[in-house]
């Protein structure tokens, strides 16, 4: 008989070393005056985006009734918030994501999300430094590189440039296998398949990455170009995404059109359509302040911490112990 | 037939790519927190032996190839097939030159080895990792001399060649180990 994997797969000492960090992120924003919050993580609404799949939750005997989503991050329960008034806040919270289960991933894991009123993206980088160099004590100075920038530099391309063959031409180049399934029509995907296995394992120990293209913008405004850009940054540390930033889209809409595109194209993937957040839809009608947030992994912050590049490591009980 | 999604690949999983079946050796699950998830993936093919470095949209799917591990005594060979027979069903299967490929350098009459079956017909044989042969065909031995580290080449009952230390002679029984093809010791039967 196999022996039941009862024990957990982190040591005591990394979940000492996760309450150390806790309690650090604490400290950081209670002297800034940011206010800790919960929001639900049971929702009645998803995502709308082919890029993430929710799991839906029923109730054990009754597989028929719906009851909601898991979130997939507290974003818009925060931006409601926001509207409402309650000036620059974070949460720190699980959140859930199916499918996605690797060396880096675990469909659980754990998110600082924090929204920061009147600033931008530049100025959520400075901060979300700020905070790094007091987790890790000491940390080289975060390298500012636009996704432009990066595309150029370590591909030899212009990443914002939608034509696929260029990007085709750089995977050949690396020898990275291409998919057959790739789409000939959106160059997004083999964006997204250069910037991992071509840019990331390029970049400097400690990077921002800025300026997406329009169409990567996710729930950020676009700057008008030409070419238009998305306001979005991500950290990355040795390689690996840490964190994605916005400076938030506020209006209202352009964030319905780009849920209705997001369901269309969950659609066309042969995937469920995902109810819009009504909730959120009102209260950005009503008023979003000008803010930018930022989307934490603690997980691989704290992989990163430890020195060590399996996420099971720093989990007490990953998925399949769960 | 059965099909297995990217997000249940693992290694050990086995699955047809091009018309032949092939076992996961690596399977690493990539993805931009907002954009699109990968696996790539490293396949032996297990007819040829060949690796293959593939990437796939994450949500593909893959025919699983019916292949098992069977653990099958070695009979003998009549120079076109090599015959191997399962001790508990006494039933007996004929595996091709190119299915046995290198193991054949270290097959011996009764030893058990791992055979590879794809829809009940051998595509490889896998040889115990240690096996004891009879030496053929050598120079003559030199007594004493086991310190100097020198070696000189030894051909085996099975016809391989493996590098041995100059004490060995003809009919001495050697211990070699079939991952490496070197020599480990010599045995008594």
């Amino acid at each position: 008989m196999n022996e039941i994997p009862w024990q957990p797969a982190a040591g005591l000492d990394m979940l000492r070393l996760r309450a150390r960090l806790l309690a650090r992120i604490r400290d950081f924003f209670a002297e800034r005056d940011v206010l800790e919050v919960e929001t639900p993580l049971l929702s009645h609404s998803g995502l709308p985006t082919p890029q993430l799949e929710s799991f839906a939750v029923y109730p054990a005997s009754r597989p028929e009734a719906l009851a909601g989503y898991l979130h997939t991050s507290p974003e818009f329960p925060m931006k409601r918030l926001l509207a409402a008034g309650s000036g620059s806040i974070y949460q720190i919270c699980r959140v859930f994501r199916a499918d996605e289960r690797g060396r880096r991933h675990n469909p659980e894991f754990t998110l600082l999300e924090w929204y920061r009123v009147g600033f931008d993206a530049p100025a959520l980088m400075d901060e979300l430094e700020l905070l790094l160099q007091r987790l890790f004590g000491s940390l080289p100075p975060v390298q500012r590189l636009s996704y432009r920038e990066a595309f150029l530099q370590y591909a030899g391309i212009d990443g914002l440039d939608a034509a696929i063959a260029p990007l085709q031409r750089v995977l050949d180049e690396h020898a990275v296998p291409v998919p057959e399934a790739m789409p000939a029509n959106d160059p997004d995907p083999w964006r997204d398949l250069v910037l991992t296995q071509v840019i990331e394992p390029r970049l400097p120990p400690a990077v921002f990455l800025y300026d997406y293209p329009a169409s990567q913008a996710a729930l950020a405004r676009v700057r008008p170009g030409p070419p238009p850009v998305a306001e979005r940054f991500e950290l990355y540390l040795d390689g690996v995404e840490i964190a994605n930033g916005f400076h938030e889209l506020s209006d209202a809409v352009e964030q319905r059109r780009r849920f209705e595109a997001g369901n269309a194209a969950r659609v066309g993937q042969g995937l469920a359509p995902v109810p819009l957040d009504e909730h959120l839809l009102a209260a950005l009608d009503q008023g979003l302040p000008d803010c930018a947030g930022v989307a934490v992994g603690l997980d691989r912050l704290l992989m990163r911490a430890a020195g060590v590049n399996d996420i099971d490591a720093v989990l007490a009980f990953p998925w399949e112990r769960a | 037939m059965a099909t297995y999604s990217t997000n249940e690949f693992k290694r050990g999983l086995k699955v047809m790519l091009d018309g032949d079946p092939c076992t996961i050796i690596e399977n690493e699950f990539v993805k931009p927190g907002k954009g699109q998830a990968f696996n790539r993936t490293r396949l032996r093919n297990l007819k040829t032996g060949r690796v293959w470095e593939k990437t796939f949209k994450s949500g593909e799917s893959l025919e699983a190839a019916d292949v098992l591990d069977v653990d099958m005594q070695y009979l003998y060979s009549d120079g076109e097939f090599w015959y191997f027979m399962d001790p508990n069903t006494f039933e007996q299967v004929g595996a091709s030159e190119s299915a046995v490929s290198d193991a054949k350098n270290w097959l011996k009459e009764q030893d058990v080895c791992v055979v590879t079956l794809w829809n009940g017909e051998p595509i490889s044989v896998t040889p115990p990792n240690h096996v004891v042969l009879q030496v053929t065909e050598t120079d003559p031995g030199v007594r004493g001399d086991t310190a100097t580290g020198a070696t000189k080449p030894a051909t085996l009952e099975t016809g391989a060649v493996v590098q041995v230390p100059l004490f060995v002679d003809v009919g001495d029984l050697l211990k070699v180990d079939t991952r490496s093809g070197e020599y480990i010791s010599r045995a008594k039967e």
